[in-house]
């Protein structure tokens, strides 16, 4: 790779390889920039905003913005973690959320970034948005009420499994995740080994006789904020 | 699926190249010949283009003039933006739905017919208007509906509601529409006459940097309202590294209030292929597209023909004006219904067969755009300015307008005024001013640059439309004392939520909150802490929203939060008891007494 590329974060000198977006830059250097749309095998997509971050001032997505030479990147300041704070919150009165007895609760990102932002509650209304479930594959239910639209099964069915399972229809409130195929996820060639439904960040595409597998205790984020695999980093 | 119906779809997909590129004008082709794109269709032009069914499902259902299902032979869409309805559009809907016997979002049980609201079509000053599949029908009337319910249930075309032509070309037998021009002054920049050639012949005469120089010297900047440096674009275009450019007009006028383009498109589109043919030299492109508005379309024969006309003469095609080398020509791409398309990195996306969504920036269009190619996306009025500025030199047109603003703005002027058109004013002028040319002199208010603008008052109206003070893409709306301002601001969030694309999170959600909380207030259940709200919510909105239409989709609210707080003040709640003022029992308990089949007696409480 050619000259690397220096900017700061927060005040912490990073040095980049060139090309690097400023979310995997961050935390090639050990900091930690909340995401929920990012994944690390997918490209990205831009879609959540939960890594806005202020580059020279200005807001940018991070997942998708590329390390400049000289930036000043701000991350972890009272107004972002507030912008943050907002975006996850409407995440959770857009969908119809229920963590108590979700399966995925404890191993769910959306989840895991309201533990780690402090938010107890939505101060946003409920929307209670009537959303369908598909349960017709025998190894696969897709679970509309708990979709964030993150487009992570979209990118992975088409991009890695090269299927085109999953894709997007409709506009604005009324955007949703469709199968390819008249109604039912049971007439796509998706299959339970798909990276598409590895990838779902919350509980809206599981694999059936699955739930509850796993003991609270051992959850993923049972005993650690999401971010502390990257954050931990620093510290080595 | 019968036999013919796949033969058809083939023939379309093969019109195309079987070029899943070209989808938008595919699913347009398809939607023409079945009256919709169902589900079979959907598998049929997937396996002709090579993707698969959710992605075609995925564009129809983008697009507001695209269906899955059959919506009517016949489709009336009436125009809802703020104007139309300051001017009837209600009462009209509801002659039409008594006429017709369906609703807003309905169609007649013999599927001939079928009623829907569209936002702005761009007749703002001849409102109430609506369209019939692509026939503009204008200044609309209880009476008139009806006539034209009838009319339609006789005879189901659309071209026989036309009753006499408006002015100029809109009497053009390829155009043939009722909608008038209304062109109230004309400038020396757009509104003045041409000479086919003449610009693009001095601009081949130079090299294409001096070209761009020119445009430099003139000190150009984009007139759809971002105002970005035209030449600057151009020489970041020329110099991208790339097989192919591209020379894109972006004909999307899709901002509520706006309507310039149209009259541009209908008198001038010969200065607009002019600047194009000239940004194809400068830049070094050998295609152009027009990304026309599908609220457009009854327009697209004539600029067809002003395109032939131009290969007839040498000013488009091959070697042009004799410049061995120079080959350019431009195509039409329909779109189908989108404001956000009206956003560059969308409108190309859309120009690919794609939804509307708007891409990642960087890269920008000029280094990767359409096809991933160097790409300069201008508005309809910077090609005519490009091809005014070639013509008659950058030193002429310096001498309009501002200092930091050279030359003219065409603008749309609508509403509460007694004169209500196209005007084209030299930059700097105080909407003052403006508002006494268009007889609007008792404005209370005038919303600058339509929703995603700013509304100011009589405190402001000394301020100038240009670059430094009022940017604009053109629209100013008038709206006089008796009009509710907040529902005006409500009537702007209608808007966006319903063009947002949903892409992401903040203008997705944040607009349908904060639409809910502002018609709270306006009921009267709101307290300071809900302005607090607004305030806060609406610059969440503004800052982390991607593209430019989340990025301005909250300043209906913030700017009438600054500039007319004291409308929000009076609507709030006089005594704060602590209570949670916007929750409101009776709502929150309506589902359950529906499911109970009785009401409680607290629910009438308050």
């Amino acid at each position: 790779m050619g000259d690397k590329i220096a900017f700061t974060i927060d005040g912490k000198e990073i040095q980049a390889e060139p090309g690097r977006t400023i979310l995997v830059a961050a935390e090639e250097a050990g900091v930690y920039i909340p995401r929920l749309c990012a994944h690390r095998e997918l490209r990205p997509h831009g879609s959540c905003r939960v890594c806005t971050v202020l580059v020279n001032g200005r807001p940018q997505a991070a997942c998708t913005q590329p390390v400049a030479g000289g930036a000043v990147v701000e991350n972890d300041t009272p107004q972002l973690l507030e912008i943050r704070r907002q975006i996850v919150e409407m995440l959770f009165v857009e969908g119809n959320h229920y963590c108590m007895f979700c399966e995925k609760s404890g191993n769910c990102e959306l989840q895991a970034l309201a533990y780690r932002f402090g938010i107890t509650a939505p101060r946003f209304p409920y929307l209670f948005p009537e959303r369908d479930v598909d349960a017709t594959h025998p190894d696969i239910f897709i679970d509309r009420n708990r979709c964030v639209l993150c487009g992570r099964c979209v990118r992975a069915s088409r991009d890695v499994d090269g299927k085109n399972v999953f894709q997007f229809v409709g506009r604005g409130p009324h955007k949703r995740i469709a199968v390819n195929a008249e109604a039912n996820l049971a007439d796509t060639d998706a299959a339970v080994t798909d990276k598409a439904i590895e990838v779902c960040p919350v509980g809206a595409i599981l694999r059936k006789r699955e739930g509850y597998r796993v003991p609270v205790g051992r959850r993923a984020y049972d005993t650690k904020p999401i971010g502390a695999d990257i954050e931990r980093t620093i510290a080595r | 699926m019968k036999g013919n119906r796949a033969a058809v779809v083939r023939e379309i997909c093969q019109a195309y190249g079987r070029d899943r590129r070209r989808m938008m004008d595919i699913v347009r082709s398809v939607q023409q010949a079945f009256g919709c794109v169902p589900g079979d269709l959907m598998e049929a032009i997937a396996a002709e283009t090579g993707t698969h069914r959710v992605e075609v499902e995925s564009v129809v259902s983008f697009y507001a003039f695209l269906s899955g299902r059959p919506r009517g032979k016949v489709v009336i869409r009436l125009c809802s933006d703020v104007i139309d309805e300051m001017m009837g559009a209600r009462p009209v809907a509801q002659a039409f739905a008594a006429e017709l016997g369906i609703e807003p979002g309905q169609t007649t049980a013999d599927g001939a017919i079928g009623l829907e609201w569209t936002p702005c079509i761009g007749m703002c000053d001849q409102a109430p208007a609506a369209m019939v599949n692509d026939v503009i029908v204008t200044e609309l009337t209880g009476d008139k509906a009806r006539d034209i319910a009838r009319s339609l249930r006789k005879h189901l075309q659309p071209e026989l509601l036309v009753r006499g032509y408006g002015d100029g070309n809109n009497a053009h037998p390829l155009v043939q529409a009722m909608v008038h021009n209304n062109i109230r002054r004309r400038g020396e920049v757009v509104l003045a006459p041409m000479l086919a050639g003449e610009a693009l012949r001095k601009a081949v005469a130079m090299t294409p940097a001096e070209v761009i120089r020119d445009l430099n010297t003139a000190r150009l900047r984009g007139r759809g309202g971002a105002g970005f440096p035209t030449g600057m674009k151009w020489s970041f275009t020329r110099r991208a590294a790339g097989e192919r450019r591209y020379v894109i007009c972006n004909a999307d006028e899709g901002e509520p209030g706006t309507f310039k383009d149209r009259v541009i498109l209908t008198e001038c589109p010969d200065l607009v292929f002019e600047g194009m043919a000239i940004g194809g030299y400068a830049v070094g492109a050998a295609e152009g597209i027009v990304y026309l508005r599908a609220e457009y379309a009854y327009l697209r024969r004539y600029l067809e023909s002003v395109l032939q006309a131009r290969r007839e003469r040498g000013l488009l095609g091959k070697g042009i004006c004799g410049k061995a080398g120079f080959d350019f020509d431009i195509r039409i791409q329909m779109g189908a219904g989108a404001y956000v398309c009206g956003e560059e990195t969308a409108l190309i996306s859309s120009c690919e067969g794609e939804r509307g969504d708007p891409r990642n920036r960087p890269p920008f269009p000029a280094e990767r755009g359409y096809l991933g190619q160097p790409t300069t996306v201008n508005n309809v009025e910077t090609f005519c300015c490009v091809a005014r500025i070639l013509e008659k030199g950058p030193g002429w047109f310096v001498q309009m307008g501002s200092s930091g603003s050279p030359g003219t703005k065409l603008l749309s002027i609508s509403g509460d005024c007694k004169v209500p058109g196209v005007y084209e004013v030299p930059f700097g002028i105080p909407v003052r001013d403006l508002l006494e040319m268009a007889g609007g002199g008792d404005a209370a208010a005038v919303q600058v640059g339509g929703p995603s603008g700013q509304m100011i008052g009589p405190a402001e109206f000394g301020r100038k439309i240009c670059y430094d003070d009022l940017a604009t893409g053109g629209a100013l709306m008038v709206f006089g004392p008796e009009r509710d301002l907040l529902w005006v601001v409500d009537k702007f969030m209608e808007f966006f939520v319903h063009e947002s694309c949903g892409y992401c999170t903040p203008c997705r959600v944040g607009n349908v909150l904060l639409r809910r909380r502002l018609n709270e207030v306006r009921q009267g259940l709101g307290t300071a802490a809900d302005l607090q709200y607004l305030q806060e919510l609406g610059t969440t909105v503004k800052s982390a929203s991607r593209c430019g239409l989340g990025q301005t989709s909250s300043h209906p609210i913030l700017s009438t939060l600054k500039n007319f707080r004291h409308l929000y003040e009076a609507r709030l709640k006089k005594v704060d008891d602590g209570m949670v003022a916007t929750f409101d029992l009776r709502a929150a308990v309506a589902a359950a007494e529906r499911l109970a089949g009785r009401s409680s007696a607290h629910s009438h409480a308050r």
